[in-house]
C-alpha cells in the first residue's frame, strides 16, 4: 500500500524544539481506528474487483494496489458504506472481536 | 499623485497608516470598512489601482471573511495587511487566536472605538482591550507619525524569527485616525533598508509540504508554551528594532513604555494612545510651577512591560493609571495589568484608576491636572477613591 505509513513519534526534549507554526506533512503519528465497532471483511471468493468499495470509502483506506482488495484496519473507521455499496455482496461487517462468525 | 519620497506631508492619521503600507509593500490586504478605519482602506485600494502598490486588494463580505483572508494569505508566506475597528474587530475575534496561534505575523491596524451598546462611533479602548488575550502584540499610537512608523516597526516586529506573532496597531479612533498632521513620510529605499521582504518556512510549499492550523489535542500546551516562551522574547526585540529605526530615520519611540520626565518625580500617571499629548502638555505646565509630576505612556499592552512597571512605581510616591474602557463588574484593563506587576513590589505606592473618555467623552487638560493633584495630595498622605469616574455628566456614586 502506497499510503503514508504510521512513523514511531518522539516529543521533543523541550518545548523550544517543538516547531514555529507549521510542521512537516504527510507524518503520521498513529492509527486511527479506535472507535470503530464493526469491521468490513471481503470475502475475495465473491469479489469481482470492480473497485465500488475503493471509489466510495471516505477515509481511501481500500488498497488496489496487490493481487486483491485489501482494507487498511489502521485507517478503516467501520462506517459500512463499503459493504452498504458492494453489489455482489463480497463485504461483511462483523463486530470487533466476533471475526469467527464471518460466514466466509 | 504620490508624494515625493522623503517629504513632510499633511495628513491624517488614517492616511498615514496608508501610506506606511505602501512604503511596507504588503504582497495581499484584505478589508473590510468600518468607521472611523475606513480612510485607510479606500486609501490603500486607490494605491493598488493605480499601481502605486503591487498588491492584492481583496474585498471581502465581512471582517471575519477579511481576517480569514489574511491567514490563508499568510499561509502561503505573503505579507498581508487588514484593518478594523470595534464591533469589526469583535466579529474577527475567533481568527484573532487562530493567526497568533499558527505564528503568522498579520499586520492590522485597529482604529480604536467603542463597543455597543449604546451605539456609539467614538473612540475608547474597550475594542482591542477585549482581546489581550488573544496572542496578539498590541502598541498604541498617540499621533500620526508614530502610527505611521509603527506600521512599518511592525512587520519588522512581526516577522523577527525570534517573535512571529501577529501585531495590532491601534490608533484612537477619530481623535487621530480623523486628525491632520504634518509627518515625515520615509524614501521607500530607507524603508526597504530597513523592511527586507517576508522570507518564511512557516509556509504551505508544493516543493516542501508543510502542516498549518493543525490539530494537536496531545501537544496543545506545549505549543502555546513555545507561543509564550517566544512572546517573552518580544519586548528586547521591540527595544532593538526601535533603536535601528532610530538610526535610520532619526525617531525613535523608547520601546515598551516612554517615560516622560519620570527621572525625579513624585507621582506618575500611566496613559495610552492620544491622551499622552494632553497628559504631556500638563506634565511641562505643572513642572513650571514646581511640581515633580511625569508620564509613563504605555506602548505596548501585550505583551505587557512589568519590569519597566515595576520600576517605574519603585520611584514614586502615588501612581495614577488612565482608563479609556472599563471591565464591568471589576476596573480598568489597564489597571489591572499594572497592578499585577506593581503589587509585586515589597512596598508598592498607592494607586487610582481614573476611568474616562467612555464612548468618547472628552479627558481635557483640566481633567488631567485634576487627577495629578489628587496623585499628589495622597503622595502626602490623604486616602483617595481607588476608582474614579472622570467627567461624568450628573451626580453619581461611583
Amino acid at each position: 500500500m502506497d499510503r503514508p505509513k504510521v512513523v514511531e513519534y518522539t516529543k521533543p526534549h523541550c518545548v523550544e524544539d517543538y516547531p514555529c507554526g507549521a510542521f512537516k506533512a504527510g507524518h503520521l503519528v498513529q492509527d486511527n481506528a479506535g472507535w470503530r465497532v464493526f469491521r468490513p471483511i471481503i470475502n475475495q471468493g465473491k469479489c469481482i474487483g470492480c473497485l465500488r468499495c475503493f471509489l466510495v470509502c471516505p477515509d481511501g483506506a481500500i488498497d488496489k494496489s496487490g493481487e486483491s482488495l485489501e482494507i487498511d484496519y489502521g485507517f478503516c473507521k467501520g462506517c459500512g458504506v463499503c459493504a452498504y455499496e458492494c453489489k455482489v455482496g463480497a463485504i461483511t461487517m462483523v463486530r470487533e472481536g466476533d471475526e469467527t462468525d464471518a460466514g466466509l | 499623485m504620490r508624494p515625493m519620497p522623503g517629504c513632510r506631508i499633511f495628513v491624517s492619521g488614517d492616511e498615514a497608516v496608508a501610506e506606511a503600507v505602501r512604503l511596507a509593500r504588503p504582497h495581499v490586504i484584505s478589508a473590510y470598512p468600518i468607521t472611523p478605519q475606513t480612510v485607510v482602506v479606500e486609501k490603500i485600494s486607490e494605491f493598488v489601482e493605480d499601481g502605486s502598490l503591487q498588491a492584492e486588494y481583496l474585498h471581502v463580505e465581512s471582517e471575519h471573511s477579511a481576517m480569514s483572508a489574511a491567514l490563508g494569505a499568510a499561509a502561503v508566506g505573503a505579507r498581508t495587511f487588514t484593518a478594523t475597528s470595534s464591533q469589526g474587530l469583535l466579529y474577527m475575534a475567533e481568527l484573532l487566536p487562530y493567526v497568533s496561534g499558527a505564528r503568522f505575523p498579520v499586520v492590522m491596524m485597529n482604529a480604536n472605538r467603542t463597543l455597543a451598546t449604546p451605539w456609539a462611533l467614538l473612540s475608547d479602548h474597550r475594542d482591542s482591550l477585549s482581546q489581550i488575550d488573544s496572542g496578539w502584540i498590541q502598541v498604541y499610537c498617540e499621533d500620526a507619525q508614530e502610527a505611521l512608523d509603527m506600521i512599518i516597526q511592525a512587520y519588522r516586529i512581526a516577522e523577527d524569527p525570534r517573535v512571529m506573532a501577529p501585531i495590532m496597531v491601534n490608533l484612537d479612533g477619530f481623535l487621530l485616525t480623523h486628525t491632520y498632521e504634518m509627518v515625515d513620510l520615509p524614501g521607500q529605499e530607507e524603508v526597504d533598508g530597513f523592511l527586507p521582504p517576508y522570507r518564511t518556512e512557516n509556509k504551505m510549499a508544493l516543493d516542501d509540504p508543510k502542516t498549518v492550523c493543525y490539530a494537536a489535542m496531545d501537544e496543545y500546551m506545549e505549543f502555546h508554551m513555545k507561543q509564550e516562551l517566544d512572546m517573552r522574547k518580544a519586548p528586547a526585540v521591540i527595544a532593538e528594532i526601535d533603536r535601528e529605526f532610530g538610526e535610520r530615520f532619526g525617531r525613535t519611540y523608547h520601546g515598551m513604555v516612554e517615560q516622560y520626565r519620570c527621572e525625579d518625580a513624585d507621582v506618575v500617571l500611566v496613559t495610552l494612545g492620544t491622551v499622552t499629548g494632553t497628559a504631556r502638555v500638563v506634565v511641562d505646565d505643572m513642572r513650571k510651577e514646581g511640581h515633580r509630576v511625569g508620564l509613563a505612556k504605555l506602548r505596548f499592552v501585550r505583551p505587557f512591560p512589568r519590569q519597566e512597571m515595576m520600576e517605574i512605581a519603585g520611584r514614586v510616591k502615588a501612581m495614577g493609571v488612565v482608563d479609556k474602557d472599563l471591565s464591568i463588574g471589576y476596573e480598568g484593563i489597564v489597571f489591572t495589568n499594572v497592578n499585577s506587576s506593581v503589587c509585586d513590589l515589597a512596598s508598592p505606592p498607592p494607586r487610582i484608576n481614573f476611568i474616562g473618555g467612555l464612548g468618547g467623552r472628552n479627558i481635557s487638560k483640566q481633567h488631567i491636572r485634576s487627577m495629578f493633584n489628587q496623585l499628589i495630595e495622597m503622595a502626602g498622605g490623604e486616602s483617595r477613591d481607588r476608582i474614579q469616574f472622570v467627567n461624568v455628566g450628573c451626580e453619581h456614586n461611583g
